[in-house]
Order: C-alpha cells, then structure tokens, then sequence
C-alpha cells in the first residue's frame, strides 16, 4: 500500500489536510461622523471566533492624542500590533518635534505604515476621528493596505456595508428630496443619536456586532465617552 | 596639566595606571554649566542652569526627557548627549513596546555603562564627552550619575559642572533633610544648590529649568511661570549660612 507520505503534493481523499491561515476574523463594526468642531466615533465591543465569542467587553477605540482616536476591527492580534507601532512612532515623533502629532499627520502615517505591509496585510478595518489643527472634525477611513480617504462619515467593519447607507441617508441627506439651502447643520447629539441607531440596526441583522457600543466625542478641549447596550445575541 | 608621553591613546596607560584620555574626557563635563539633581522619599528633582551660547540662539536644552518615568540633565558636549539620549529613549521605548512596562532604571543605567566602557577602551572610538544626571521612577526614586569614564553612580544628591563643588557641598550639609522633604522642598534645595556655583555668570541668556519624577508624577519638565514660583518660594526659604 503506498502510504500517504510518499505523495505530499498530492490530495488523498479522506486523509486530513491542515492548512493554516494567518489570519482570523474577529468581527465588530466602527461608525464615524465628522461635524464643523466635533467628530463622533463609535465602536461595538464584542470580539468574536466563527460562532464563538471571545469576550462582550472589548473596547475597540483607540486613544492615540488628545485629538485623535481610531477605530479598529477586523483581526484583533493585528489591530494591537498595528496600535502599538503607531503609539511607538508617535512617541517618537513628540521627542523630535516637541509636540503632539496633528490628525493629518497621523492620518498619513497611519497610510504608509500600512502599505509597509502591502505584501503581508494587517487584515484591519481603520477608520481615524478627531479633530484637525484648526479645530474641525475630520474622518479619515482605511482599507487594509493603507488606502485612506477623507470622508465627513463612514461606517466600517462587519456591519460596514449595512451601515453605510443609513449613513448616507440620514448624515449626507442622499435620496431625499432636499435643496441645498434646506440641509440642516450637523449638531453633536444628532450625530450621536444617529451612531447609537446605526448600531441597534447593525446588532439586528450582523451576528459578529452586539454586546454594547462605546462611542468617543472628540472636541478640541477633551474626548468625551459614553457606552449603550445592545442585542447580546 | 599637559602629561603628554601618555596622553595621546586611549589604549595606553601612563606609569601611575591613569588613562589619560578618560580623564581629559572628564573634563569636557567640568566645562559644562552646572547641574544638580537630588531624590527625596518620593520625588527626584533635576535642576539645570542653561545658557545660550552668543546673543542670538536659542537657550541650550539641557534637561532631556526620556520616558514617562526617567529623564536626564546633562553637561559637557551636547551633541554626545543627543547620542546617548536616543540610545535610552529607544531602549525605554522598545520595552514599554515589549513588556508594557516601564524599564527598570538600575537596568536601565547599568546598560548604558556597559555600552560607554568600551569607548574607554577601543582604539577607533572615544569616550562620550559628557555626564549626566538620570532622575528616574520606578518603585522609589532614583538618582544616577553617569560619568565619560563608564561609571554609574548611585546618589541621594549630586552635582556636576562647572563650580560644581560648591553645589555638592550645600548637598553634603542639608543631605539629612532630603529624605522627608516635601515636593516643594526639595525642589527649592536644588535651587539654593545651584546657586551655590553661579560664580559671575549671572548675566542675561542665563535660566534655570527643573524636572520632576515621582510617586504619580510623570517625568514633567517644568514651566516658565512655575519656575519663577519655585525661585521666589527658595528665596524665603533660604537659610542665611547659604547667601
């Protein structure tokens, strides 16, 4: 009998054939909203494995300044490599110029650190909120090589896709018949309302999004944080 | 001072067993302005005298942070200084990285010694022209002088620089009081210490910055307005055998 080890490139049926892969999903969704001096952004906590869940109270926003936080889903044990590269790189960044990164600046880094990776990705979904040297919010959203797009909101991760156009419709106003004159200014607590609704949504129909969401509001003085539950199923 | 027959190599030594070299290297920190550093049961306090060199540069940064926990002030050649600084600050860096963690200081600073005595003994390299005053935290405070000689030294109080001596001989006399002083005190002893070695330097371009670690305090350098506060506040301290 020819034993399966003489054939090693060759797939037997019903002999086990492991594979590994580098990379694990460990779901969760991010929704972001810039205002004229704020920016909102606001991430479930729930960190999962297929059909398990690792742990409901994972805090998946990232202080890195005073005026920046970013969000990351996607493969956690990347999400905290990548983190702790940028909190490396930003430290070293203060000891250079004397000062704190601006949002631009990290938002750049953030980009190139990236695409530094390009041939061996951090399988993560970023998105970067805060507020800009001028005190205006900004959103910037990222692909997992480093692609980054400034945006007034985005919702990203594994509700991403269901998320974003409620976005679309209810922040960027798309599909309704409003003229431009009659757009109402975005205020704090719409834009909070709004990330707190998008996410009950998500929790419904995304198996990988529940538990609670925190949400971060970023203002030039101070971060402020707040946590709602959500469906635990 | 010239001792020239063994002078010239770092590798040789002169019949009294000195080498030369090292000690000449010293001497560039003696040039430097002075500075003081003193512990007390849960602070370190750095206090520096810095000058411009010229009328229009900027004031010479002589205080340089490390980490959260650690800093150092410094005299002798700067750019040296800069060297040694980023060695700590990549060196704290990549264990917080690493570990979470803050890097132990006695750790920390012998390294660092292990790292300048080869310079004392290489033919191709010489020895870093400047000592420092690290001012760290970890479970209590700590004070290490580092000198060009390779040598790590651990001090309730020290001071290096030029008239240095005087300052270290206020240290000697006040040194009982350190231990149970309060913040505030013990940054006005190093205030009154280095005033001790002003000698006739006091013209303009001259400041004086302070650093602080300590028990739930992050190494902080100081403001302006918080200086001129700690002056005047040693100035009613000060005890009249000092002036």
């Amino acid at each position: 009998m020819n034993k399966f080890e003489q054939f090693p490139d060759y797939q037997v049926p019903g002999v086990q054939h492991h594979d590994f892969s580098p990379y694990e999903s460990n779901g969760g969704s991010i929704v972001a909203i810039a205002g004229e001096d704020f920016a909102v952004i606001a991430a479930d906590t729930r960190l999962s494995s297929g059909y398990n869940i690792h742990t409901r109270t994972q805090n998946k926003l990232f202080k890195l300044s005073e005026n920046s936080v970013l969000g990351s889903t996607g493969c956690w044990s990347d999400t905290l490599s990548l983190t702790g590269l940028l909190k490396v790189r930003m430290q070293m960044y203060e000891h250079t110029h004397l000062k704190v990164m601006s949002t631009d600046a990290l938002a750049q880094m953030l980009s190139i650190t990236m695409y530094n990776r390009r041939f061996f990705p951090y399988y993560v979904s970023n998105i970067l909120a805060g507020v800009d040297k001028d005190g205006k919010g900004v959103v910037y959203s990222y692909d997992p090589i480093g692609h980054c797009e400034r945006a007034t909101y985005r919702a990203g991760g594994t509700a991403g896709p269901l998320l974003q156009p409620v976005l679309d419709n209810q922040i960027g106003y798309k599909n309704q018949n409003l003229s431009q004159d009659e757009l109402p200014k975005l205020s704090i607590d719409r834009a909070v309302a709004v990330a707190f609704d998008t996410f009950i949504s998500a929790a419904e129909r995304d198996i990988y999004t529940g538990d609670s969401v925190i949400i971060n509001i970023i203002t030039k003085d101070e971060i402020k944080s707040q946590e709602l539950p959500l469906r635990k199923d | 001072m010239f001792r020239n027959k063994y002078d010239n190599d770092v590798t040789i030594w002169s019949p009294q067993g000195r080498l030369y070299q090292v000690e000449y290297a010293m001497e560039a920190v003696k040039q430097g302005m002075v500075t003081v550093g003193i512990k007390s049961q849960d602070y370190a306090v750095l206090v520096a005298l810095c000058r411009a060199e010229g009328h229009t540069n900027d004031i010479q940064r002589k205080i340089m942070p490390i980490d959260s926990h650690l800093g150092m002030s410094i005299a002798g050649l700067t750019a040296d200084a800069k060297q040694v600084c980023q060695y700590l600050r990549t060196e704290c860096m990549s264990y917080r990285h690493t570990y979470e963690a803050a890097y132990p200081v006695s750790r920390l600073v012998t390294n660092l010694g292990n790292k300048m005595q080869p310079t004392t003994q290489r033919y191709d390299r010489r020895p870093y022209g400047v000592g420092m005053l690290i001012a760290g935290y970890d479970l209590k405070p700590h004070i290490y002088q580092v000198m060009p000689s390779a040598n790590v030294m651990n001090c309730k109080a020290m001071a290096i620089g030029a008239r240095s001596q005087s300052s270290r001989t206020y240290l000697e006399r006040h040194l009982d009081s350190f231990l149970y002083s309060s913040k505030d005190e013990i940054i006005c002893h190093g205030i009154q210490a280095l005033r001790s070695s002003l000698g006739n330097d006091c013209g303009e371009n001259i400041k004086i910055t302070i650093a602080l670690v300590g028990k739930e305090q992050t190494f902080m350098t100081l403001s302006d307005e918080e200086c001129i506060k700690y002056l005047n506040m040693a100035q009613t301290l000060a005890k009249p055998d000092v002036q």
